[in-house]
């Protein structure tokens, strides 16, 4: 019963700040709401005994992504005509699309039979995770930070100004 | 989970906060509107990775269950590559933001021929 009433008020929390994201024309009011889908979303990680990744989740995506899409908003919009330029054109072929793809795989979903297993005690995961990243997936996180090495860069070379004299 | 949570209400949900996020992504004009949609999509997408992985992902071994943590190495991916993407994306914002004063992406169609 608390783990109905736990998941349904993270689930509100969730659904809600990611609607007032998606129909808010304010960009400013829709960045501060993508912080309590983001929070709403580390609650379902912890619910799915997910302890490492949940406050992976907290570090990079609050810490880092929306930090860093609020200093985008504040430098690209003068504060004064913030509401005039969340225009939104075709409102309705967005609506219908989305619902449609929406609808279309809630029927995939709630008709297919998923493969279950028993449900695990929960227990740290944090030493697994750090040992099949130095074990099994020793190439991709290796890659990782490759990748990201060259955004870092590109970012750089991208966003900086170009002295032309 | 005892309280009568199933996979099917994470699906469910990681459902709907797909859609917000395609609607997003659809019906804005805004490069960071459309950016903030890519990043609902990606947080749904590893809404599923983790209940698949944590009501799928137990592997009973005679009796004992072993656990097994591919989902959240998978998310932890998508995260990195969300953040990677997040600082790219941003950063084409502001490029487009000092050549044309503007980020309403109807606007910056000089390549449209």
């Amino acid at each position: 019963m608390l783990q109905q009433i736990i998941f349904y008020a993270l689930a509100a929390l969730t659904v809600g700040s990611a609607a007032f994201t998606a129909f808010s024309r304010n960009i400013v009011h829709s960045t501060f709401a993508l912080l309590g889908a983001f929070m709403g979303v580390v609650g379902i990680y912890v619910l799915l005994a997910a302890d490492f990744v949940a406050m992976v989740q907290l570090l990079v995506y609050v810490g880092g992504i929306l930090v860093v899409t609020i200093f985008a908003v504040m430098l690209t919009q003068g504060i004064a005509d913030v509401t005039v330029s969340n225009r939104e054109v075709g409102v309705i072929p967005a609506l219908f699309t989305s619902v449609i793809g929406v609808a279309v795989m809630l029927y995939a979903v709630v008709r297919t039979q998923w493969h279950q297993t028993p449900v695990p005690a929960a227990a740290p995961t944090t030493y697994a995770i750090g040992n099949a990243f130095l074990g099994d997936y020793i190439l991709p996180f290796e890659v990782a930070s490759l990748v990201l090495l060259a955004a870092l860069i590109g970012a750089i070379v991208i966003s900086r100004h170009e002295a032309k004299e | 989970m005892g309280g009568g949570i199933t996979l099917y209400h994470f699906l469910v949900l990681s459902l709907i906060v797909f859609g917000l996020g395609m609607y997003c992504v659809l019906s804005r004009r805004n490069a960071i509107g459309i950016l903030m949609g890519v990043e609902l999509i990606l947080n749904s997408a590893n809404i599923n990775y983790l209940a698949f992985d944590f009501y799928g992902g137990a592997k009973g071994i005679t009796g004992a269950v072993a656990y097994h943590y591919d989902g959240q190495i998978f998310a932890i991916f998508v995260i990195m590559l969300a953040a990677a993407e997040a600082v790219i994306g941003l950063a084409v914002v502001l490029a487009i933001y000092q050549n044309f004063k503007t980020i309403d992406v109807s606007a910056t169609e000089t390549l449209s021929g």
